[in-house]
């Protein structure tokens, strides 16, 4: 520990450093340090753009912390708005611990959204109680991302060929298949030929996950399906041969396929993987919205990418994106207010989310400004100094 | 081809802001805009060049460069050292890298930096060359103190460097990467002709001859150090630092490269040669400088050093250099290679019909420069790597295509030669590193679960075992120094069951203390009856290991000797050309 202690000038600025000391030491805060500071300093920098457009941005951020937290709807909201976030940002950092940058998050929650909202309309479907209809929709939902996600694995495995090049692709061709999908009308194949917009029919009502607060959207129990998986994939990750592997292979696949270790395996394992992590999400999403919102092609526009910058910022540690989700959700949630009452643009949030991701992958901003030490091994170093 | 669409976009945003300009100043005047925007357009940039071709100086070869000899006046090398080093103190954190080390180099002499890995000598260096700013100590330069103010500033006072890894891009040609950094320039275009005309010059001045317009990528590794001392000598180098520029030469390579770095000093520059290959050192030095845990050991005379005193100085305590061995009792066949023929990644056959045999109980070494299909040998033989045609057979079955899991299964260890790249998972804690092999089986692990406990009570039965210098066992490996690395594989490999070790350049880049314990530790092996295969680019390792020796050139195996009976000049020549001299036959 050399916690370098520049000439802040001051009995100020020495208590001040005290203080920051026994909080970073006491809550051992030293791991989260970049991305808390990152956040506060998307913070400050938003506050100073809210300014410049002439906005009083304490004003601004009341209103926001008002829309996020204000009364247990809109706690209930921002939880619910989070949760498809929690799935996307995990099938982003399992595939970033075995080395591969998984972009197709967003084609991986379609496919597994229509593929859930497919299964929710079988006709035995109908006949089977809740406890069967819905972890078939589930399961239905995570395969469709596994599919997603093992052909990038497979290609990537045997070929070489990219995954971020390959995921990219699948992206646009799960859209442009799930619109078509949705939208046709000749033939009708999954559109509800009942409703005046293109969507799925209504799916089983025994395939609808309950309800835990009737808000806007509803928070449903996906929330504690994609709890206990992030709590799994930490076990997994930590604990068993499988996780040692996939993080050797993410380290050094030189050493791993020394070792013995199948490297190609691994790949399409942890991308199959995530994939499914991502559908399941979507089914989840599916199923808990069933009773008022049909599957639509646009409903998880934009997810598959804000899950990249949420696994940044939890450093790819599946137990940090549950924070890490809430803030995003609860952001989202809480900028209509701001906007309504403070007169700031709802896009001054997206710019924070932004700079949040800026912050943390430039980390080396962050550690200048407040100087946090380098630490050793993590799992997103971007660069250690030059070494001659 | 981006530079280019770069360089023209560059000229057309000029030639319209030119014919802007023009046009608008026509306008003014009252004639017609559009005319004169055109001719601005088109002879604007024509005249621009032509200005600053005329500029005097910039055109210039090597114009940003002083030359050295007369800024010096009072500089008289009979008296004054060329260069002298007082008391540099460099620390890094936690480390004290030099002590006060001080360093005088003469004119037209070279002066060996002889020292372990870790002992200071390329920081040392690096502190002359301007890459590290010192804590304290001076530097005298012809008698005056040298500023530290960067690379640039010692490039321009006559200090040039050649590192161990070189700084060439191999897609570009000799000349592109010798004028690199340091553009002839006739105005705005590079003025490549002139840079030919000067490493043609060079060359045949210093006997350093290289085709200028030759792909960088396409030299051999001899021609590619010949490049880095053109580049040096282009920026008009007078003090040459030589950071171990033998390690990645043949033999022979070694000779002419000693030749041309006594033409060197023959012609006046002075040299700075660090390496800690103590038969180089006799051959060549001027001067020694023995340096230990960042300081000054002491310094020799190579007219009296042995190589026995200068390990002594190096280590600091007496080194037995001669490895104990006992005779070897040869059993059976443990590994056995027919007909094998292996690819690289490029898809060319770099292993061509190899057969021989390991015994149980013999060291089998197999000598030859680097690059000759060792690697891939090796990587084939343990099974990371495909066979093309071929067997392989290990303890009695075969195991040709097994996978590197099955071929450890069967009781086979293998030290590989990269460590960092196949060896280690840098960021893993030293237990994780030492159960790298095993982890899958219990007690490190039961039903796919890991077992922590198991885990590190095997590493640090193994830490002590082996003598591994570390904290404790769970710091990340790379925190430890390559020679406790390399024991940390050693370890791991070598405890167990082991009927066959196959091991690869196990001594690269240590120092003595860690070479001794390793050759020990493989010698240890064979005399418990595994049959070893050695790996070594190093003709003394090879020699005073093995019980028997294959020459590999180029794929092939050209000879097998028994070790007692040939020499080092045998194999040396047998290395380098692949046959034997026409006088000697080689009865085998």
């Amino acid at each position: 520990m050399t916690e370098r202690e520049r000439g802040t000038g001051g009995r100020l600025g020495r208590a001040l450093g005290g203080l920051r000391r026994s909080l970073v030491e006491g809550f051992k805060l030293q791991p989260v340090l970049v991305p808390l500071y990152a956040i506060l300093l998307s913070f400050v920098v938003g506050g100073i753009l809210i300014a410049i457009v002439g906005a009083n941005p304490f004003k601004a951020y009341y209103w926001l912390v008002q829309g996020m937290l204000g009364g247990w709807e809109r706690v209930a909201s921002s939880i619910a708005r989070s949760v498809p976030y929690i799935g996307s940002a995990l099938a982003l950092a399992f595939a970033f611990r075995a080395g591969l940058f998984n972009i197709g998050a967003e084609g991986q929650l379609l496919v597994g959204g229509i593929v859930a909202a497919w299964a929710g309309t079988w006709s035995w479907m109908l006949e089977v109680p809740g406890v069967v209809a819905i972890p078939v929709i589930l399961i239905a939902g995570a395969a469709g991302g596994a599919l997603w996600g093992f052909i990038p694995g497979l290609l990537r495995a045997t070929t070489g060929a990219h995954e971020v090049i390959s995921t990219i692709m699948l992206n646009w061709i799960g859209l442009f298949m799930v619109r078509w999908l949705v939208n046709s009308r000749d033939p009708i194949i999954l559109r509800d030929a009942a409703a005046s917009v293109p969507r799925t029919r209504p799916i089983t009502p025994t395939g609808i996950l309950p309800e835990i607060y009737d808000s806007q959207p509803t928070l449903h129990w996906g929330l504690f399906v994609m709890l206990a998986v992030c709590v799994l994939v930490a076990y997994v990750l930590k604990r068993t041969n499988f996780g040692f592997e996939t993080i050797t292979v993410g380290l050094n696949p030189h050493a791993a396929h020394y070792a013995g270790m199948s490297v190609n395996k691994i790949i399409i394992l942890s991308m199959t993987l995530s994939g499914a992590f991502a559908g399941l999400a979507a089914a989840g999403e599916v199923s808990g919205m069933g009773a008022t919102q049909p599957y639509q092609p646009g409903h998880f526009i934009t997810m598959g990418f804000d899950g990249i910058a949420i696994a940044l910022l939890a450093r790819g540690n599946p137990i940090g994106i549950i924070p890490a989700s809430l803030l995003w959700g609860a952001l989202l949630v809480g900028a209509p207010l701001m906007q309504q009452q403070a007169g700031v643009s709802i896009d001054i949030v997206r710019i924070i989310q932004s700079m949040v991701l800026l912050f943390v992958a430039a980390d080396a901003i962050v550690r200048f400004i407040f100087r946090v030490r380098s630490d050793e091994g993590g799992a997103f170093q971007m660069s250690e100094e030059v070494t001659l | 081809m981006g530079a280019l669409i770069v360089y023209l976009a560059f000229w057309v945003v000029a030639a319209y802001l030119i014919g802007w300009l023009v046009g608008r100043a026509a306008k003014g005047r009252g004639h017609d805009a559009d005319r004169w925007f055109w001719l601005g357009f088109f002879l604007g940039p024509i005249a621009l060049i032509a200005l600053l071709a005329a500029k005097p100086g910039s055109g210039a070869p090597g114009a940003d460069l002083e030359v050295t000899d007369t800024s010096y006046p009072d500089f008289d090398p009979a008296v004054t050292p060329i260069l002298e080093v007082r008391g540099i103190t460099k620390t890094f954190p936690g480390v004290i890298a030099n002590e006060n080390v001080d360093l005088v180099l003469n004119k037209g002499e070279i002066h060996c930096l002889l020292g372990e890995n870790g002992a200071g000598k390329s920081t040392l260096v690096n502190v002359i060359f301007g890459l590290y700013h010192p804590d304290a100590g001076s530097i005298y330069l012809r008698g005056r103190q040298l500023e530290f103010k960067g690379v640039r500033h010692a490039i321009s006072q006559g200090i040039g460097m050649v590192h161990q890894h070189f700084q060439l891009i191999p897609v570009l040609t000799v000349a592109e990467n010798v004028i690199l950094g340091n553009e002839l320039t006739t105005g705005p275009l590079v003025d490549i002709g002139e840079a030919r005309r000067r490493i043609r010059e060079i060359g045949e001045k210093y006997g350093l001859e290289v085709d200028p317009d030759a792909k960088v990528g396409d030299l051999s590794v001899g021609e590619q150090q010949r490049v880095e001392l053109v580049k040096a000598l282009f920026r008009r180098a007078e003090i040459l630092i030589l950071d171990e520029p033998t390690a990645v030469l043949t033999p022979g390579e070694v000779d002419e490269f000693f030749a041309v770095v006594r033409s060197l000093v023959d012609q006046g520059k002075s040299i700075i040669f660090i390496t800690h290959k103590l038969r180089e050192v006799l051959a060549v030095a001027d001067h020694i400088t023995v340096l230990r845990g960042g300081k000054v050991a002491g310094s020799a005379d190579p007219a009296t050093a042995t190589q026995q005193t200068l390990a002594n100085l190096m280590v600091g305590r007496d080194v037995v250099f001669r490895v104990e061995k006992g005779e070897a009792r040869p059993g059976r066949a443990v590994l056995s290679v027919h007909d094998m023929c292996v690819e690289d990644e490029r898809g060319v056959q770099t292993v061509s019909d190899l057969s021989f045999e390991v015994r149980a109980g013999e060291i089998f070494g197999i000598a030859g420069v680097q690059g000759n299909g060792q690697r891939e040998l090796v990587e084939a033989v343990t099974g990371m790597r495909r066979k093309v045609a071929g067997s392989v057979e290990i303890l009695g079955e075969d195991a040709t295509r097994f996978k590197p899991r099955q071929i450890t299964e069967l009781g086979t260890a293998h030290i590989p030669e990269d460590r960092t790249k196949h060896g280690l998972v840098g960021p893993y804690t030293v237990a994780d590193n030492l159960v790298i092999n095993r982890y899958h089986k219990a007690p490190y692990s039961r039903r796919g679960v890991r077992n922590q406990a198991a885990i590190h009570d095997e590493a640090a039965v193994l830490v002590e075992e082996y003598d591994i210098r570390t904290p404790s066992v769970d710091v990340p490996v790379h925190t430890l120094s390559g020679g406790n690395q390399q024991k940390v594989i050693v370890a791991r490999e070598l405890s167990g069951d082991i009927g066959v070790l196959i091991v690869s350049q196990p001594t690269r880049g240590l120092d003595v203390g860690s070479i001794e314990f390793i050759h020990q530790q493989i010698i240890g092996i064979r005399d418990r009856g595994a049959g070893v295969l050695l790996v070594s680019a190093e003709l003394d390792e090879i020699l005073s290991l093995s019980d028997r020796i294959g020459v590999l050139y180029r794929g092939k195996l050209v000879g097998i000797f028994d070790a007692a009976s040939t020499t080092r000049e045998q194999l040396g020549y047998l290395m380098a050309t692949g046959s034997t001299p026409d006088t000697e036959e080689v009865a085998s």
